[in-house]
């Protein structure tokens, strides 16, 4: 077990910029989730990790050694892969010790590490399987297994859920997090699912075109995502972002949209006056009770039914909007419910850099 | 194909059976030809149905041999498939490692020039033997390799077909494995006897078949090179028994050695094509 830490991390391809300068501080046994869309650099900064890249500047230390130029069977790590990427011709037993005999490990050893593993893994049954002969649920617990029998310091899981059925996809995830209670090793995993990464990360990082955007807890990033890009990708559905002039009018500052409706922001904030856009989260609006004036209409054109919830799809001055609402509030296509928001959980962003604005 | 078109199949099936007869009518008759004796198969027409001296002929053939015009004795057939088997089989392991080996530098190494020497390897391939043939005669000549095994399997053991074949085979292997393995701790030449030479076992046994027939039906190369009897290849035999001016051709010999020579390429094709259908059924990657 070991923390790892990245120094203004960078990668570049050539002229082109992969990381533009990534610092992170991982706690020993703390588990990382780095999220962000297809080609964010998130895999990159993986493999980095893996020691699979070169590290274009910075360092990266896994514990207190750099290991910067250090083979990756010397760091320490274990990986588990999108495709599992397990040996084929070998039975499941073989796939997962062949590690351990490359280090010249005895045979009564290698038994002991591969059992327990299977033990934990439920794999006992199909040890002496091929690959191809399990599911896919199975194999990705084989490629967990191969992961576990090393006992390395640093597990790196690069997207390992992906290729698995919803249904599935939720099991194993319960199953990750459960082993890494059990094992309690310094775990850095990568997806593009947030439900993956908010339920599993003891610390989310963002990561947005080759920059980590924001590196916090999952309540944290959800409750005060640092820029637009943020709040848009982790919730779902995604954050409303609505552009508006703050005004300080006579009862405190208000925000204006640009069809002239006006929101009252809490009188604490002080904000200077201009251009900004205003971000609230689906579930942050409700309808308005009657009696009640409502802060916005919405004009819906769709309305998804979940379930339990109903998501309001609409406009509101120009602009896209989604209210997620009670379905028992029995709204429908092309309903006009007036919106009340509690303005005290809306966020405040620049309208140029799309920073989080602090209030 | 589930849809049942009677007609469709019927003539299908002719056109199969037809060829085959095509194809096989040669072979019938060099086993009816090796069954008589050297009267028998003068006659005009020369008969369809075996007769009664295969096995003489095939003992005959195989234990002295018939006899090769200028050479006082003959030559079994038993030494000459023995030549053609050494031949064969040493060039078909030889083409194939040395194939797997290069297209595994070519595929996963990073080296200065190499695509260069991929294109020299690839070029190759338009070369026949034929065309260098001469300067490969004098380099081979120049080391004193004349009548010997070497002489005979080692300018052939070059192989582009192969290399090419390990190549693309090797692009399919995923990303992944490559660096599973790294992680694993496995170096390069672990790697590659772990994982991909396990993998390729079925482009090998393909291989193996092309490349031993290749070896097994070498003319021109061993004309060159065996003057000595004791190193003759049985094609090689068999052609210059065909080509004997004015003499006393034993064609029921020559027809038991022929159909001697036919049988381990069969051999090895029925024996490795229970591999190809193995690597059919059971797709690994």
């Amino acid at each position: 077990m070991a923390k790892v830490t990245l120094k203004g991390v960078k990668k570049s391809y050539g002229q082109v910029k992969a990381i533009h300068g990534v610092d992170m501080e991982i706690q020993d046994g703390e588990f990382i989730v780095i999220v962000g869309p297809s080609g964010c650099g998130k895999s990159t900064l993986l493999r980095m990790i893996a020691g699979l890249e070169a590290i274009t500047e910075g360092t990266i230390s896994i514990g207190d050694r750099v290991v910067n130029d250090i083979e990756p069977r010397d760091r320490d790590i274990a990986m588990v892969f999108q495709n599992y990427a397990l040996y084929p011709h070998m039975s499941v037993y073989e796939n997962m010790s062949y590690g351990l005999r490359i280090r010249g490990m005895s045979k009564s050893d290698i038994e002991k590490r591969v059992q327990r593993a299977a033990e934990i893994l439920q794999l006992q049954p199909y040890l002496q399987r091929k690959p191809r002969e399990l599911s896919g649920g199975q194999r990705q617990r084989v490629a967990m297994g191969r992961a576990i029998v090393r006992e390395p310091s640093v597990f790196l899981f690069d997207e390992p859920l992906s290729n698995l059925d919803a249904k599935l996809r939720v099991q194993m995830r319960l199953e990750i997090k459960r082993l890494h209670q059990q094992l309690g090793v310094t775990s850095i995993y990568v997806t593009h699912d947030q439900v993956e990464a908010m339920t599993l990360a003891d610390r989310l990082v963002v990561m947005n075109l080759g920059r980590a955007d924001q590196i916090g807890a999952p309540h944290e990033v959800y409750a005060r995502p640092a820029t637009t890009y943020v709040g848009g990708f982790i919730g779902s559905p995604a954050m409303n972002f609505l552009s508006c002039r703050v005004e300080n009018g006579s009862g405190g500052p208000r925000a204006v949209l640009s069809d002239g409706t006006a929101l009252a922001l809490p009188t604490a904030w002080s904000v200077p006056p201009g251009e900004y856009t205003l971000g609230i989260r689906p579930e942050h609006l409700r309808t308005a009770r009657p009696g009640e004036t409502p802060h916005l209409m919405l004009e819906v054109d769709v309305a998804e039914e979940l379930g339990a919830d109903t998501l309001l799809h609409g406009k509101i001055a120009g602009e896209e909007l989604v209210a997620r609402v009670p379905s028992y509030a029995g709204y429908h296509d092309h309903s006009k419910p007036g919106l009340i928001t509690d303005i005290t959980l809306a966020h405040l962003f620049d309208k140029e850099s799309g920073l989080r604005i602090a209030v | 194909m589930i849809e049942r078109r009677p007609i469709a199949d019927f003539v299908g099936h002719l056109i199969l059976i037809v060829t085959v007869l095509i194809v096989a009518f040669p072979i019938y008759l060099a086993v009816i030809a090796a069954s008589h004796d050297l009267a028998g198969i003068s006659q005009v027409p020369m008969p369809l149905l075996p007769g009664s001296e295969f096995f003489t002929n095939m003992a005959n053939a195989l234990l002295e041999g018939p006899k090769i015009v200028g050479v006082g004795r003959g030559t079994s057939a038993l030494l000459l498939m023995s030549n053609s088997l050494i031949m064969a089989i040493s060039i078909a392991v030889g083409k194939i490692i040395i194939s797997l080996l290069s297209a595994f530098a070519i595929v996963y190494f990073r080296f200065p020039l190499r695509t260069f020497f991929f294109w020299m390897i690839f070029i190759t391939l338009m070369l026949p033997v034929e065309v260098r043939i001469i300067p490969t005669f004098k380099v081979v000549a120049d080391l004193g390799l004349l009548d010997t095994y070497t002489g005979l399997v080692l300018p052939l053991i070059a192989s582009a077909t192969a290399t090419f074949l390990f190549r693309q085979f090797f692009m399919t292997v995923p990303d992944e494995l490559v660096e599973a393995a790294r992680i694993d701790g496995a170096g390069p030449m672990r790697f590659f006897w772990d994982v991909l030479v396990p993998l390729s076992r079925t482009s090998i046994a393909a291989m193996f078949v092309i490349q031993f027939i290749y070896g097994w039906n070498q003319y021109l190369w061993p004309l060159l090179i065996a003057a000595a009897p004791e190193y003759q290849t049985i094609v090689l035999a068999i052609g210059r028994l065909m080509r004997a001016p004015d003499a006393y051709e034993e064609w029921p010999l020559i027809m038991a050695m022929a159909v001697l020579a036919l049988l381990p390429p069969v051999v090895v094709v029925v024996l490795m094509q229970r591999w190809f259908v193995k690597g059919l059924v059971e797709t690994e990657k």
